[in-house]
């Protein structure tokens, strides 16, 4: 019973899914306008980083560019794939006011799991590919060696990256429940958290790296990742080797998100509507 | 946060004389903006937050860029890098750096054409509610933004009230050149089937010229020299470096009287292109 | 199958704390309602704007928590089971759309058929049930958002039946629907009913569909019940009667005293009255041979009581007027 039940739902998901990615291919036009703005943001991102440390002969907060080009494949990637996925959760509030999650509680399914599988953006692929050749550049500048260390290293940090940002979406999900007009301030921490990702958190006082390195795990997304591929040494509250923690401070990311998550249908449920 | 009231004082012409009363539509216009603003409290609190969070954020890296860089990075001393910062945050709500309009939707639509029956020029009209809105968003966004920045921060302030007063002048200048060239983009929709490319395109670039994120002085020449061939340094740096006094004398007054001449050409360009849209609408029958 | 009702709801109640300026108020959107619907029923929920019929849909389907009391829709309690409940529950919200915009509809029936566990087979046999009866096959492919308003009610009602559920909901089906196309819908939802025995509770403002679909309503005013019981019934409650109209051969005195009725009124000049039919048990038959020996009938019609009418009557006689805000 419970595998013909999972496979309906993975049914479901596959024909969503399927249907999505049919009618965003309908829309050449926009679909394509979306790829093209898609790698333009990209690289207006990246250039933005560049400028400030090309002009820099000592880099900033231990950083060097090549090194700052590493730390913002990781975030871009992360995020990027993150925002694919389940970047539609955090416009719970316009499903809010259409209607739609009242919708959700007449299926079969778990919300959460009915609002991340009621979307994708394919078009988010085109900033994925900005990601990725970021991080194929990034190896490259810093003459990484893919030995084993480097290649578990790499890999824990884009599926920790992908994994936390995810996480927030879900987590500025829940808060919407309450602020169903406040998109905008978790906007603070998602996109915000987004900038914070591609920058070296040495530079932060102590209320930022509070913030955005212990609360909402941004630095680990990245910096710290990054630390332990190019053997850095960091600093203060961000030493080193905190970068191995990233699996742990992703658990802490998503069990925030799932209560957040949980406080949030509540409180629909008791009278938000 | 309450402005009923000190509108309204002003709001009454003093006779009934030709240029005023000619005006007064559009100041009805202009409070009718500033009305619809006050009530997105809750909304405007969330922005603030974000703004804060990323000017927080922004400052941390570009103070630590002044300081390895000896004490000034891209001309900017540290107290004009934080002024840079925070007032950048407070005009984000108030200089239109994402090029949506309603406007752009009635053109689409075909229900502008309900707009040209109004006794009053559609340009100005729309031009003058929306700089109306986003001069309004300077209370609840712009002022608490160099607030938290300079207490937090510390910032560089207008050393004189003549500084003031051009620092003022050219702020409005900028929010208006950021309007008026947002109309543009919603009139393209006149001539192009779908304006999203060009709304896109406006916000992916509008940010990064405008010195959004980092001081353009920090661009490589060429990319300094494309930036200077387009509006957006006008509309977001030139009122920082004239309010940071990082651009001073003379040198402020040609900013502002660059920033004059660019609204000037663009407010042209529109009000040909309206016209022409105009004759284009009514020949299709709209 | 057992004799245990569909939806039994005790005492239920439900407030909102609503901000009024500075001030915070609590509105009983429902309070201590007692529902009851049996299986195979079909019930109207009937009354104004504000009334808390959409609050009391929401907590028998799971989407609010009440306040106090109980309720158990198919015999589950509604948060709790919400899934399980789900899936014997159809419900239609006629302002908010459950199927899927931007794709055909037949993307919609496969996404709900999978959603709901159908097998291949049994999914085919409905779609191509309710493709038949609702007369969907012309727009099968056209894109959700392209459809008028009377295909996608129908889709939408469609949608909801798609996994036979034991107990269908409407809000509100026929809001904005031209004649026609209501017709449709409960010529549609009657034969359903016919088919499966599905039990029906359907909240409208349309008393055409009350008439049409229920046997019996159920009135709510300020979140508690002001009445159940037939249509006919809530018409005598408020002293809404039938009236008779007789066109008469030639003028004749106003026909005062016919026993069972109350003289309505006269015009030109008698050759046609209005008699209404007050009495319990006054029937058409009696009154029109009361009426023989007084004068000679050429016509005769009955005019039913306006039952929207006869809703604002009673409400009318309770208390204060019902409010008006969502």
């Amino acid at each position: 019973m419970a595998d013909t039940v999972l496979a309906g739902d993975l049914r479901a998901y596959r024909i969503v899914l399927g249907s999505r990615i049919r009618s965003q291919r309908a829309y050449r036009f926009g679909f394509r306008l979306d790829l093209v703005s898609s790698v333009l943001v990209g690289l207006v991102e990246l250039a933005e980083v560049l400028v400030v440390y090309a002009g820099l002969s000592r880099g900033l907060g231990g950083l060097d560019v090549a090194a700052v080009v590493l730390v913002f494949a990781l975030a871009d990637l992360g995020f990027s794939l993150a925002d694919m996925v389940v970047g539609h959760c955090d416009n719970l509030s316009t499903y809010i006011r259409a209607g739609t999650v009242d919708v959700f509680y007449l299926r079969p399914q778990p919300l959460l799991l009915q609002l991340v599988t009621s979307d994708i953006s394919l078009r988010r692929l085109a900033r994925v590919a900005v990601g990725l050749a970021a991080l194929v550049a990034g190896v490259a500048v810093n003459d990484l060696i893919l030995d084993a260390r480097t290649v578990v290293v790499l890999v824990m940090a884009v599926v920790c990256s992908t994994l936390t940002f995810a996480a927030m979406f879900v987590w500025a999900a829940g808060a919407q429940f309450f602020l169903v007009s406040g998109a905008e301030a978790t906007n603070a921490f998602v996109y915000g958290g987004r900038y914070a990702a591609s920058q070296p958190a040495s530079v932060w006082s102590r209320p930022l790296q509070a913030v955005f390195v212990f609360l909402f795990p941004m630095a680990f997304t990245a910096y710290l990742p990054t630390l332990l591929l190019l053997d850095l040494p960091g600093s203060g509250w961000v030493p080193g080797w905190l970068g191995w923690l990233s699996p742990v401070m992703t658990l802490w990311a998503w069990l925030m998100a799932l209560l957040g998550w949980r406080f949030g249908v509540r409180h629909y449920q008791g009278g938000g509507g | 946060m309450s402005v009923t009231g000190v509108p309204a004082s002003r709001a009454r012409p003093p006779g009934p004389s030709g240029p005023v009363e000619a005006l007064r539509p559009y100041w009805r216009i202009f409070v009718a903006g500033v009305r619809e603003q006050a009530r997105y409290v809750a909304a405007t609190l969330g922005g603030l937050l974000a703004n804060t969070v990323f000017g927080l954020l922004k400052s941390a890296l570009l103070l630590a860029a002044v300081a390895s860089a000896g004490g000034s990075f891209g001309g900017y001393t540290a107290p004009q890098m934080a002024t840079y910062v925070w007032l950048g945050q407070g005009l984000l709500g108030s200089v239109d750096l994402f090029g949506r309009s309603a406007l752009a939707g009635r053109v689409k639509d075909g229900s502008v054409a309900l707009d040209f029956l109004r006794p009053v020029d559609v340009q100005a009209a729309a031009v003058v509610s929306e700089v109306g809105r986003r001069v309004f968003a300077l209370l609840p966004r712009g002022v608490p933004s160099v607030l938290i920045g300079a207490v937090f921060v510390g910032m560089a302030v207008p050393a004189s009230p003549p500084v003031l007063l051009l620092g003022a002048l050219s702020i409005l200048l900028g929010i208006t050149l950021s309007v008026a060239t947002v109309y543009l983009v919603a009139v393209s929709g006149f001539w192009l089937v779908d304006t999203r490319g060009v709304q896109t395109f406006y916000m992916v670039v509008s940010g990064f010229l405008a010195g959004l994120f980092v001081p353009i002085t920090l661009f490589p020449d060429w990319l300094l020299v494309l930036a200077w061939s387009t509006p957006f340094p006008a509309m977001l740096m030139f009122p920082i470096d004239v309010v940071s006094g990082r651009v001073g004398g003379w040198s402020a007054v040609g900013l502002v009287g660059a920033q004059l001449g660019w609204l000037t050409l663009v407010l042209v360009v529109g009000q040909v292109a309206t016209r022409a849209g105009r004759r284009r609408l009514e020949v299709q029958g709209g | 199958m057992t004799e245990q009702p569909i939806v039994e709801a005790r005492g239920l109640t439900r407030d909102f704390r609503v901000r009024e300026g500075l001030r915070r108020r609590v509105v009983h959107a429902v309070a201590g309602l007692d529902l009851r619907v049996d299986a195979g029923e079909a019930v109207g929920y009937i009354g104004a704007n504000g009334a808390g019929k959409s609050t009391t849909i929401k907590m028998l389907t799971g989407i609010l928590v009440p306040t106090s009391g109980s309720v158990l829709t198919c015999g589950l309690e509604p948060v709790r089971d919400r899934r399980r409940l789900a899936r014997q529950v159809g419900v239609v919200f006629g302002q908010r759309s459950q199927l899927w915009w931007d794709l055909p509809l037949r993307e919609s029936f496969r996404i709900l058929a999978a959603i709901h566990h159908l097998g291949r087979e049994q999914e085919r046999a409905r779609t191509d049930e309710l493709v038949e009866r609702m007369e969907l096959g012309g727009f099968l492919t056209t894109p959700v958002r392209q459809l008028s308003l009377g295909q996608r009610m129908r889709a939408e009602v469609a949608a909801a039946l798609l996994h036979s559920p034991d107990l269908v909901i409407l809000d509100e089906p026929t809001i904005g629907l031209d004649v026609l196309s209501k017709q449709r819908l409960r010529e549609f939802l009657v034969e359903e009913r016919r088919a499966h025995g599905t039990t029906l509770l359907l909240t409208t403002h349309d008393m055409g569909d009350v008439e049409r679909l229920c046997d019996r309503v159920v009135l709510v005013d300020h979140g508690t019940v002001a009445y159940e019981g037939t249509l006919g019934g809530l018409a005598r409650r408020a002293d809404a009667h039938r009236v008779l109209v007789l066109d008469l051969a030639e003028p004749t005195p106003d026909l005062l005293g016919v026993p069972g009725t109350t003289h309505e009124g006269s015009e030109a000049g008698g050759l046609r009255q209005r008699l209404a039919l007050v009495g319990e048990g006054t029937t058409v038959a009696s009154v029109l041979a009361a009426v023989s020996s007084r004068a000679e009938v050429l016509d005769l019609s009955v005019a039913e009581p306006d039952v929207e009418d006869v809703v604002r009557r009673l409400y009318a006689s309770r208390r204060e007027p019902p409010p008006t805000d969502e």
